[in-house]
């Protein structure tokens, strides 16, 4: 209880504080829309018949990226900058524990980026949003936000000793974007780039939602990303307690 | 010679002081992967909807990412100036505005050339473009007009800095609006009137749309107007943007705003 308390605190003030920024929420939120807008007009403008709903869902997962890779890499840096870092490295709690709600309330501001992608869609494009699976598209909205936000957490922890993690964490908006699928389909790229897809828990997130509102089977779905998710925040407990370790020993905690 | 001076040792002075992005874990991922990876993420579109040649999205895509150190470095070097407790110096100084601003923007316009340059030649190898060699030396010379008159809209987003906090948000909002009416990855007859409209008085559609031309095979002289005005747009930027600085600075001497954004 203690600690479903600790994260949700975490999560409620760190929305909070990213809902204060303007660079974190309204550029989050509209960012994203404009490569949404590109791809709406590439796809009307395409051959193929394939329908503009598929890049609507597409594009809106990929806000929930874009709000989670930038910012989850810098996270600890930027909690150097406010001088709360050593704090909370202190804190009588694993400190895993408090950077996850930190990176999942970044991810959970995509939400309002995905519904503002979708709402654009159908107001600017015509596209209306039709779900074959209502329950199955709740599920997989939240499994999305919090495998990506444990992506993010890994991401955090991983860039904890570059100063300029937030342009390691920039640098990855793109790649994800084209190969977790969200507006490409991944039978369309060499052989070689798929395992990597599979470990990626967008591809999943992108693929339940898409499948609960296209087809309505994507139960397995959800599960892979949640698994992902899971195997995610294992990898970052195990990588945040050999970081702390290091920074303890070496005195570089507050390297700034 | 003074003015001389403050434009090219005090532009470059500022620029390496002020744009911190020059570090290598900045500039490597921001400037070198990031475009190669804007290039694939739309040369996958274009192939998925079965649309442009890959050729389009190269030159398309490489050259509208030179709007990310254009606008980006403007905002930096001025507005930069206001976090480093430095503006007011700036600003009280005699020197001479026109070599202070403008050559603040000479470092910017020569990066944003180079990450463009850079975009095509490996993004292209990548997708495995084919560009005639006769369009190489007049692609670069597009190439440097498009930074140029980006670099003028990076005036226009400098001016807004010194009144505003947040450059990085806008420096990002005018990216992605160039990413649509740029016609970098839509064609622009595609585009609605309106936005067609605003797309014909931008940066860069004049010049992608003759680096393609040529890309294809056009003779320089076929695309001499498009290129032609692609560099009128850039001194109308350049000259509203160096107007909208003088304002901003007498406003905020005016109104003892210097400090407050």
């Amino acid at each position: 209880m203690r600690v479903v308390r600790l994260l949700a605190y975490g999560w409620l003030f760190q929305m909070k504080m990213l809902m204060r920024s303007s660079f974190n929420s309204w550029l989050g939120i509209l960012y994203p829309i404009f490569f949404a807008t590109v791809a709406f007009f590439m796809f009307r403008s395409g051959s193929d018949s394939k329908p503009l709903l598929y890049a609507s869902l597409g594009a809106s997962v990929m806000g929930i990226w874009s709000n989670t890779s930038t910012t989850a890499g810098s996270a600890m840096a930027r909690e150097r900058w406010h001088g709360t870092l050593e704090l909370q490295v202190a804190a009588p709690v694993h400190f895993g524990l408090i950077l996850l709600p930190v990176t999942i309330a970044m991810a959970t501001i995509g939400i309002y980026s995905m519904v503002a992608t979708l709402l654009w869609g159908w107001l600017a494009f015509g596209i209306d949003l039709h779900v074959t699976d209502p329950l199955a598209f709740v599920l997989a909205i939240p499994a999305t936000v919090i495998s990506i936000g444990a992506l993010g957490f890994v991401l955090a922890v991983a860039f904890v000793r570059f100063r300029q993690a937030w342009a390691l964490g920039n640098m990855l908006e793109y790649p994800v974007w084209l190969i977790a699928g969200f507006l490409v389909p991944l039978s369309l790229f060499p052989a070689w780039v798929r395992p990597i897809s599979w470990v990626l828990a967008p591809t999943w997130g992108i693929r339940a939602i898409r499948g609960a509102a296209l087809t309505g089977a994507s139960y397995g779905d959800i599960g892979m990303a949640l698994l992902l998710g899971c195997a995610y925040i294992a990898i970052g407990i195990l990588l945040v307690h050999r970081a702390l370790y290091a920074a303890r020993r070496k005195g570089t905690l507050a390297l700034t | 010679m003074t003015s001389l001076r403050v434009f090219f040792v005090g532009g470059l002075i500022s620029y390496r002081a002020l744009f911190g992005w020059l570090n290598p874990w900045v500039y490597i991922p921001s400037f070198l992967v990031a475009p190669l990876f804007q290039i694939l993420l739309f040369v996958y579109i274009g192939r998925s909807a079965q649309l442009q040649s890959d050729a389009f999205y190269v030159i398309g895509n490489g050259l509208q990412y030179a709007a990310i150190p254009c606008l980006f470095a403007m905002a930096n070097t001025i507005a930069g100036e206001r976090y480093q407790q430095t503006l007011g110096y700036i600003l009280i100084t005699p020197a001479p505005r026109l070599p202070l601003f403008l050559g603040r923007a000479l470092p910017v316009a020569g990066n944003g050339f180079f990450v463009s340059l850079f975009a095509l030649a490996v993004g292209g190898a990548i997708v495995g473009i084919h560009v005639p060699t006769s369009a190489y030396a007049p692609i670069v010379l597009v190439t440097a007009v498009c930074c140029f008159s980006c670099t003028g809209l990076g005036l226009i987003n400098a001016a807004v800095g010194l009144v505003a906090r947040e450059t990085a948000v806008a420096s990002n909002m005018l990216f992605g609006a160039l990413l649509i009416v740029s016609g970098a990855n839509v064609p622009v007859h595609d585009l609605p009137r309106w936005l067609q409209a605003i797309s014909s008085v931008v940066p860069l559609t004049h010049g992608i749309d003759a680096a393609r031309r040529l890309a294809s095979g056009e003779p320089l002289s076929n695309v001499g107007g498009l290129v032609a005005t692609e560099a009128v747009i850039g001194v109308v930027y350049a000259t509203l943007g160096y107007a909208m600085l003088r304002g901003t600075e007498a406003f905020s001497r005016r109104s003892a705003t210097l400090e407050r954004a």
